[in-house]
């Protein structure tokens, strides 16, 4: 029998490292992720509005709570946060992958799954494109190390000589239609996994998660388009 | 029916296994998997061979005992649309097509470790329903059925959830190899019930402990666990254990270690 005491403030290693505990976990930074990336897909389609909103846009987010409190301070906040949601996502994800490996670690000789998508089934190597995604997007658009027009030359430059390249749009097309895939399946398994799905519910909840991911996709993936065919120039 | 059937054969868990090839004639199509399974042995053992071990018990779908893994689907469920959802017992062999080849394989996972052949050691999923999955009363005579109103709506989920007969064909199924529908039946069944709340925050955070413990993987919410569980145990039963589970740890219940 466990004794409980309210407000009892320690606990114990095996309850915040229980599977479930690591689910909720990737389910919260998941979210904390998924916020920012609406913040960031509508934020990009200002591609349109031209090079002065962009890059007023892009000068903006470095000003955002001035003069109240220094230059980038909430810049750095959003990036602390989406870091240490990063983090604790990666950390809970291969956390799970290795306690799957372990449960099994003997395969069927004849196997077929009827009941899993392909959004389901690729959630572990598909992150790792995303993580993988996201450091070179760094690279590139944040920093310019990696982009064609380098670090000097202004927000919308550098995304206008990054995707009239067709591999870097070819890179970022790749990516984003994993991350389609994985919001499929995290937005339903979010809902279950914070206990907020039921049979009258799941319908609906799936019906979200394919639009939500399909929208989010497609607006990440206009503007790259746009550049690459020379609707934005 | 004629069919050929490739059954996993290891004598111990200490030992390597492998598929062997056996056909089997003359099957009758009202046979059950089970009794087209005793037809092999018979075979096997006039041959003087050693007849291949698999679990069973009731032969009618109540029990939980039975189950292998056939053509890849655990009990089978999945292969055949006009079929529903059974255990292996109650798979009739008119299901499948005179000259079919069926692959026949344990549950393979940590927490079911091998005793022989098709028969796996489900005592892990025991031990989860010892850790919380009961409730305590006082006993003597028993009170007046009506004396406790339960909400029809919640009644009906709560016998839903109880029709799991802990085959274990949820974790033989999941990719992760996670018993997460098991132990969400068990924690909904009673966590639904009146008589089940004075213990409903210890009991899953315990079984989820225990699930750890046993060496079963995380739920990813895929859903071959519903697919092939003979009681068609729903997913929103996994919801409702982490809704639990939640509020529990907010409340300050820790496993017992
Ligand atoms: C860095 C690489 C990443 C890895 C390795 C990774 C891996 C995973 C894994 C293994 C799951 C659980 C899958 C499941 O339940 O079936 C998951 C869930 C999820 N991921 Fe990621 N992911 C990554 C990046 C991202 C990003 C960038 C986002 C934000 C858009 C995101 C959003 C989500 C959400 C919302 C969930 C659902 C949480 C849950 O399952 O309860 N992930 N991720
Ligand atoms: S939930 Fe279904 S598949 Fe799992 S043990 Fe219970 S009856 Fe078997
Ligand atoms: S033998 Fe009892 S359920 Fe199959």
């Amino acid at each position: 029998m466990t004794v409980t005491h309210s407000g009892q403030r320690r606990t114990p290693k095996a309850a915040k490292t229980s599977s479930v505990f690591k689910k909720v976990v990737m389910a919260v930074s998941g979210i904390i992720l998924v916020l920012y990336l609406v913040a960031h897909m509508v934020g990009n389609l200002k591609l349109f509005a031209g090079a002065e909103t962009f890059n007023g846009y892009s000068e903006w987010i470095r000003r955002i709570g001035e003069p109240a409190v220094p230059g980038q301070t909430v810049l750095w906040i959003i990036r602390l946060v989406l870091l240490v949601a990063v983090a604790a996502h990666i950390w809970a994800a291969i956390s799970l992958w290795r306690q799957a490996k372990r449960a099994r670690p003997q395969q069927y000789v004849a196997r077929k799954q009827v009941a899993q998508s392909y959004a389901s089934r690729t959630m572990r190597w598909g992150g790792v494109i995303l993580g993988l995604f996201i450091v070179y997007h760094i690279l590139d658009l944040t920093l310019g190390v990696a982009n064609p027009a380098g670090h000097d030359a202004t927000p919308y430059d550098r995304a206008i000589a990054g995707f009239s390249n067709p591999f870097v749009t070819l890179v970022y097309v790749v990516a984003l239609l994993a991350l389609g895939f994985h919001l499929r399946h995290g937005v339903w398994s979010a809902t279950q996994t914070l206990g907020q799905s039921n049979k009258t519910r799941e319908r609906t909840v799936n019906a979200f998660a394919t639009v939500f991911a399909v929208v989010l996709t497609a607006g990440f993936l206009i503007p790259p388009l746009s550049v690459l065919v020379g609707i934005i120039e | 029916m004629n069919l050929k059937l490739r059954v996993w054969r290891q004598r111990s868990a200490a030992e390597k296994g492998k598929m062997v090839t056996y056909q089997v004639a003359d099957v009758s199509p009202d046979m059950s998997f089970l009794e087209m399974l005793d037809v092999l042995n018979e075979q096997l053992i006039l041959d003087g061979e050693d007849p291949v071990s698999f679990d069973h018990d009731c032969r009618e779908g109540i029990c939980g005992s039975c189950g292998v893994m056939i053509n890849g689907r655990a009990h089978g469920n999945g292969l055949f649309d006009s079929h529903p959802q059974t255990a292996t017992c109650q798979l009739h062999m008119r299901s499948f097509k005179d000259g079919d080849t069926i692959d026949v394989e344990p549950w393979r996972a940590t927490a079911f470790p091998l005793i022989k052949d098709l028969a796996v050691d489900r005592s892990a999923l025991d031990r989860i329903i010892q850790a919380g999955g009961y409730i305590s009363a006082p006993t003597g005579t028993a009170p007046e059925a009506h004396s406790i109103l339960v909400a029809k709506k919640d009644s009906d989920a709560a016998f839903d959830a109880a029709t799991c007969i802990g085959c274990g064909a949820c974790v033989a199924a999941c990719p992760n190899a996670s018993s997460m529908l098991f132990t969400s039946s068990k924690v909904v069944h009673l966590g639904l019930m009146p008589q089940g709340q004075p213990e409903r925050d210890d009991r899953v955070v315990n079984m989820i402990h225990q699930q750890d413990l046993e060496g079963f993987g995380g739920c990813t919410n895929i859903g071959e666990c519903s697919a092939s569980c003979p009681k068609g145990i729903s997913m929103e039963n996994i919801s409702r254990l982490n809704h639990d589970l939640l509020g529990a740890l907010r409340a300050g219940a820790r496993p017992k270690s």
